[in-house]
């Protein structure tokens, strides 16, 4: 193979110019995927770690559970697990509908974890000034504590956003027209690899920023814990 | 038949289950051989690349932060979509257990040599200099100051990093490797029935709850004292 049929196979400017209405198509519905999917998993972290804040052991050996439970699960066998699944139980889900409640159940864990890890850094001398002052514990956990915990733990935070909008790509297994789905559709089209090539770069030049962000935040961590 | 004996015969059918079981005790198998050959090349090779970052070779620290950058910010399905379904466009084709023993390999080999690296910076100046000044030359000095200090702080953030990739290998399924994914999806589509899909989430819970739970211990165990 000459080094022009590699270019035509991987970089080919004529099948680009076909592909790439689809592409952008694809690459707005993962921004949009994206945006539904993370605030859903944070929504679902929190939840976890305000219900980690509470002392009960009928809380606790349950919560820890559910954790570890959605943390083994591959996502994508939760994905296909409900998508392909529940329809046998009577319940029709639509692919989106599917990959919300598997990024819902997956990724929340993630972040009730990470979120926990930061709210069990703040000292609790912070609550117990913040409630001597008259605030109430939902207050000293909204304005004190909480705020605190984010900082504590950004780095760990940007982290898995990161890993949740890469992970956004499994969408395309159940037929979710994301921009991994759209590229694919293109390739077989074309039987030309420059759509899957073309993605590859739209996601790097995508999530670049933040690789190298995390890059410069886990540095900082690690030297300071010396 | 009751909604509950409908939902029983749909996902835990014991007919069903004892067809399909055999498949997936063997995809049980082929994701351990798959997930084994990932931390094995992974991980040498993202210590590989630490050690000859430590090197201090301008222009080869540039390319290793490149490719490591590129395999943090690809999703890893779509490196495996790309080389199985893009290589044979250039008259490669692998199939799908290397694509994506390939795949994740790199993923964790980037992914590990950032982590090693934050750790190779992390340990004190003074380990160098104490370490040399004694006659030690450099490959010594790091091999046996440096690189112990610095891999035993990484060992938290390196095995939950692990274990997340390994997760990976359900992506495997994808490009038709029968890991337990790809044998419980075609068990549904040959019995019209999802409790090989069950199967399958019991194999992936037995399989990587005790190494979630390690990853806590883990965790626990080689915890910073702040």
């Amino acid at each position: 193979m000459t080094f022009d049929d590699f270019l035509q196979a991987f970089f080919s400017w004529e099948i680009l110019e076909q592909a790439w209405p689809i592409l952008w198509a694809g690459f707005l519905n993962t921004l949009v995927l994206s945006a539904v999917v993370v605030p859903l998993g944070f929504i679902g972290g929190v939840i976890l770690a305000l219900l980690s804040t509470l002392r009960s052991r009928w809380v606790r050996w349950p919560l820890i559970a559910w954790v570890d439970l959605f943390r083994s699960l591959p996502p994508l066998v939760l994905l296909v697990f409900v998508y392909a699944g529940l329809p046998f139980a009577g319940l029709e889900v639509s692919p989106l509908t599917a990959v919300a409640i598997g990024f819902f159940l997956n990724t929340g864990a993630y972040y009730g974890e990470i979120l926990r890890a930061g709210i069990e850094s703040v000292p609790h001398g912070q609550t117990e000034a913040a409630r001597s002052t008259g605030l109430t514990a939902l207050q000293a956990l909204g304005h004190v504590v909480l705020p605190q915990a984010v900082r504590n733990v950004l780095p760990d935070l940007i982290s898995n956003t990161l890993e949740v909008v890469k992970l956004t790509s499994i969408a395309s297994v159940v037929a979710l027209p994301e921009l991994l789905f759209q590229a694919r559709q293109a390739q077989s089209v074309t039987y030309n690899a420059t759509p899957i090539m073309a993605a590859a770069v739209i996601y790097f030049v995508l999530l670049w920023p933040v690789v190298r962000l995390l890059s410069r935040l886990e540095n900082r961590q690690m030297a300071g814990r010396r | 038949m009751s909604n509950w004996d409908r939902f029983l015969d749909s996902f835990f059918n014991a007919r069903v289950a004892a067809e399909y079981l055999p498949k997936v005790i063997e995809g049980f198998w082929l994701t351990i051989l798959l997930a084994g050959c990932i931390i094995l090349t992974g991980l040498a090779a993202g210590l590989a690349l630490a050690v000859l970052r430590s090197l201090g070779i301008r222009p080869l620290n540039w390319l290793i932060i490149f490719v490591v950058d590129l395999f943090r910010a690809l999703p890893p399905l779509v490196v495996i979509v790309l080389l199985y379904f893009g290589l044979p466009a250039a008259g490669l084709s692998m199939s799908g257990f290397a694509a994506a023993w390939l795949s994740l390999s790199l993923v964790l080999m980037a992914f590990a040599e950032e982590i090693v690296w934050a750790g190779i910076t992390a340990v004190p100046r003074g380990q160098w200099e104490a370490a040399r000044s004694t006659g030690l030359g450099f490959a010594q000095t790091l091999g046996w100051v440096v690189l112990p200090q610095a891999l035993r702080m990484v060992v938290p953030p390196l095995t939950n990093r692990t274990i997340a990739i390994t997760k990976g290998t359900a992506l495997a399924s994808v490009v038709a490797v029968q890991e337990i994914l790809g044998a419980a999806q075609a068990g549904v589509s040959f019995s019209f029935n999802p409790t090989p899909l069950t199967l399958g989430a019991l194999a992936y819970l037995v399989l990587f709850l005790p190494v979630v739970i390690l990853g806590r211990w883990v965790e626990a165990r080689f915890a910073w004292k702040r």
